[in-house]
């Protein structure tokens, strides 16, 4: 991965080259404009590579290779997305060579890791362009043997003419298909006739992972490039007021200290562009090691930054966001919360009187949860290497969207768009966290001020306690029963800091006759971002566990009550706008149900909890299984259904599902991050527990339903689920209800009730 | 001066002795197969042998390591064919795929002294290794695969 500085600049070439145009071979010209032996030894030897199409490149001695266009951060696509091309492509998989492709949003779309979308937005450009490029190198086949193309079959990256006998590569027809117009409206293969894609194929970078190469940005390394850390303040709401860096700068290998502004004031922040604190205190160094070390001898004075704002032109347009100053606490946030909730706040949705039908209940049932802010804690730490020079920019390492952040490093650094270079290594975990851009910025406006290659690593401390986490949430759900336990009004009122988490359009909307859904939020200055599934993450722990309370209180067996919800959304909706299938809904819970043997005599052992949610346009349920272990519940099973429409890598699909469900157990017993005046008090994993192996289950089986409707999301949907079903086993295991995460600390003392 | 074998190969370096292992073998030595996650052995990312015992290379200064074995993921075989790693691709276990250097580490320190462990010891043996993305299944199931393969 590193590259030495003094050899040619052939990326620069590259990109120019594509710029300027064409499906033709990129470094043809440039090739021939030397004579042999002329050539930079790291060029000499270079493929000559023929693009089909942006996402494929073909070699004359049939070298395939197919771009991956969307970051790769344990999701899978680097195998997944290519698959798709493959299918089309009609090649031999076992024979593709597998690329990360550049960021070039016009050739290789969106490029954007997150909302569970790369195979739903990848599913058919990448047919499209599989099956373009397959009649593209079939109109070569035709030209170059002069017979009609309707004549020639591709199969295995072969082009055979039947009739006459004739076969030959897809690369020697590949100079010619390079010529060829991109064909438009190509049909795509039925489901049915699918041969690569429903078939397990390995993780194509599973090798390097188990050899320890350098695959992911915090691997990458320049000659002459220099270690960067930011010293950050100690809490939210106080900013850098003055340093002495004297002591600092003479520990061995430090090269500069000083105060860097990241965005300055007034300038216009996409949505994506959150940052937690705007004046750095930068420490530059030869080694990681020396770095750290030389922040222990700075002298900082911290200041309370007050109350500042920001511009923010976001999705829902611009605004003007005020950002408070105060240094918040916890206990704090949660009474100013329990205030909120009692005042009149936003109607996100009404259906039929709910007032009367809550005035008229027999019987009303009313809970409350809450969830704390929780941090993402991916594996590999923030960070990024920049190469900052007067023209051009190069940055390189771990993001989930560079088409957002281009245009953010673009006003920091003063530079046109065109002459920043974003390259995405592979991604030591995302979870959202790496949508937010600044810690590009930030790389980027350091290496521009010492002038040379930079890579800011942000250390496990600095990664934990100034975060971009998700929200700090409450809900409280209300419901109302007649004199016969039916459900004749469903009440939630959501709200969080900064943000709520409550879906309006979403079951049990459409199920119930009387429906409100309000929000209200709270301003905070702590940052705030997307998260595995973001505001799903909590109404389905919230949600769930009510549903399950309301199906006892109703003496119905939880999963039965919510299919009978179900069916009545299904057959007579209540209300417009309801965002969920109720067909797809009912689905999984009925495959869940099958699958685990709910009810079975042989599981009454088991104290089982179920819970179900839509998100991401895909539909999970599960069924958790906990045993007491030494006076303590554990989880000892798990059984999941998943409607996820066709799936592309079953087995690397099944892994994702496991992974949501010991991510969505870890983060509901365990998962918190609190702050005392403004300070985290967690800053790493000796505070923030995280799940480990001797809490996993012993089993989970993941199934998914089969059926032929164009894949929606994975990587989320699975997850929230877990949430809710974890607390409704552990009612069963406890005889008492769970409303606040984490639950694992009121576990401590737990004995089986019943 | 400290000399150092790692891989079975000598390296004589002029560093601070008290700067931590890891961060000798990333930025010195380019063996960027150790992670690192938390610089305080609760993660397990940075797992090397020390004399065929796993350590935090995080909290291991240098100069303990001097005159003694170190092997990263990338001595632990020449060919990359370890049976953990054999085991590691059968079973696709990585996500990200950050932390399985380290687990795998932790692993076949388990398997030198143990080569049948039960759930119950993988679990003790693999606990100070976290994975985020929860392939904690597959790893147990990838150590007994690998044990499997070297009863064979």
């Amino acid at each position: 991965m590193s590259q030495p500085n003094n050899s040619v600049n052939r990326r620069t070439f590259l990109k120019s080259s594509a710029l300027a145009g064409g499906g033709l071979l990129l470094s043809f010209t440039f090739l021939s404009a030397f004579k042999k032996g002329e050539l930079p030894a790291d060029l000499e030897a270079e493929d000559q590579w023929y693009e089909i199409t942006g996402y494929i490149k073909i070699t004359p001695d049939n070298k395939i290779k197919i771009l991956n266009p969307n970051p790769e951060f344990g999701q899978n696509v680097m195998t997944s997305l290519p698959m798709i091309v493959a299918e089309e492509l009609e090649v031999d998989w076992t024979k593709i060579i597998v690329e990360m492709g550049p960021h070039d949003n016009v050739k290789l779309g969106p490029q954007f890791t997150g909302g569970s979308n790369s195979v739903r937005m990848y599913w058919k450009p990448l047919r499209e362009a599989g099956a373009a490029a397959r009649q593209m190198l079939l109109l070569g086949a035709a030209q170059t043997w002069n017979l009609p193309v309707e004549e020639l079959t591709a199969k295995a990256g072969m082009i055979y003419h039947e009739k006459s006998g004739k076969s030959g590569t897809y690369g020697e027809f590949a100079s010619k298909a390079a010529a060829i117009a991109i064909p438009k409206g190509m049909k795509l293969k039925e489901a049915k006739n699918f041969k690569l894609v429903r078939n397990s194929q390995k993780n194509v970078e599973g090798q390097k992972i188990v050899s320890g190469k350098p695959l992911f940005g915090i691997d990458y390394k320049q000659e002459g490039m220099l270690i960067a850390m930011i010293e950050h303040p100690p809490a939210f709401g106080m900013k850098l007021k003055s340093f002495d860096a004297t002591e600092a700068l003479k520990m061995p290998g430090i090269t500069d200290v000083f105060r860097q502004t990241l965005y300055e004031a007034g300038m216009e922040q996409g949505g994506f562009d959150t940052r937690t604190f705007n004046e750095l205190l930068v420490v530059v160094g030869k080694t990681t090691w020396e770095v750290m070390n030389a922040r222990k001898k700075l002298k900082v004075n911290w200041e309370p930054a007050g109350e500042t704002k920001d511009i923010i032109n976001g999705r829902t347009g611009k605004k003007e966001v005020v950002v408070p100053g105060k240094l918040e606490t916890t206990s704090e946030q949660r009474k100013l919360m329990q205030e909120y909730a009692n005042r009149p706040a936003q109607q996100l949705r009404k259906d039929g009187d709910p007032e009367a039908a809550f005035k008229n209940a027999a019987q009303i049932i009313e809970r409350t949860y809450n969830a704390p802010f929780l941090a993402h804690n991916c594996m590999e730490p923030m960070n990024f290497f920049a190469h900052v020079e007067a023209d051009k920019a190069l940055l390189v390492g771990p993001l989930q969207a560079p088409a957002w952040t281009e245009p953010l490093l673009s006003k920091v650094l003063g530079l046109p768009a065109d002459k920043i270079e974003i390259q995405m290594t592979r991604m030591g975990g995302g979870f959202g966290r790496r949508a937010y851009g600044h810690y590009l910025a930030e790389a980027a406006l350091i290496s521009k001020k010492v002038k040379a290659p930079v890579k800011l690593i942000y250390t496990r401390e600095d990664d934990m306690t100034y975060g971009i986490y998700r929200p700090m949430y409450t809900a409280t759900y209300r419901a109302a029963l007649d004199a016969n336990k039916n459900l004749i009004g469903f009440h939630v009122k959501g709200g969080g800091i900064p943000e709520h988490a409550i879906h309006a359009n979403r079951f049990p909307a459409g199920a119930v006759d009387n429906y409100l859904a309000e929000a209200w939020e709270i301003p905070s200055n702590i940052t705030i971002g997307a998260f595995r599934a973001p505001r799903s993450n909590f109404n389905a722990a919230a949600e769930q566990s009510f549903l399950d309370e309301l199906a006892e209180a109703m003496g119905k067996d939880p999963i039965d009550f919510r299919l009978e919800l179900l069916k009545r959304a299904k057959e007579n909706p209540v209300g417009k706008n309801n965002e969920y299938d109720a067909d797809r809904y009912a689905g999984v819970l009925q495959l869940v149900k099958e699958k685990s043997g709910w009810n079975k005599e042989e599981n009454k052992k088991y104290s089982r909890g179920v819970a179900a949610y839509f998100c991401h346009n895909s539909y999970a349920a599960h069924v958790i299984d906990f045993i007491n272990k030494e006076g303590k519940p554990t989880v000892e099973r798990v059984f999941s259904a998943v409607d996820c429409g066709i799936v592309v890598n079953p087995d690397a699909a099944s892994n994702m599902v496991e992974g949501a469900v010991i991510d969505g157990i870890g983060n509901a017993l365990y998962g918190a991050l609190t702050h005392k005046e403004g300070a985290a008090e967690q800053n790493n994993f000796h505070r923030y527990k995280m799940i480990r192996m001797n809490e996993t289950p012993r089993q989970i089986d993941v199934h998914f339903v089969q059926n032929d409707i164009d894949p929606t999301g994975l990587g989320e949907p699975p997850f929230p689920p877990v949430f809710g079903a974890v607390a409704n086993a552990l009612y069963r295991a406890t005889g008492k209800r769970y409303y606040d995460q984490p639950y694992g600390p009121q576990l401590n003392s737990a004995k089986r009730a019943f | 001066m400290i000399s150092l074998t790692i891989n079975n190969k000598t390296y004589n370096l002029d560093v601070d002795p008290a700067t931590p292992l890891l961060w000798v073998l990333r930025d010195h030595l380019d063996l960027v197969g150790t992670k690192y996650g938390c610089g305080m052995a609760q993660c397990g990312a940075c797992t090397v042998h020390l004399n065929g015992e796993a350590v935090r290379s995080c909290v291991t200064r240098v100069s303990q390591a001097a005159g003694k074995k170190v092997v990263t993921i990338e001595g632990l075989s020449e060919t990359n064919e370890h049976p953990l790693q054999k085991a590691w691709l059968e079973l696709d276990v990585a996500q990200c795929g950050y932390c399985q250097t380290g687990q795998i580490m932790s692993a076949a320190a388990l398997l030198r002294k143990n080569s049948n462990p039960t759930d119950k010891d993988i679990d003790a043996a693999m606990a100070g290794n976290i994975c985020r993305c929860g392939t904690y299944l597959r790893i147990r199931e990838a150590i007994h695969l690998a044990a499997d393969m070297g009863k064979k």
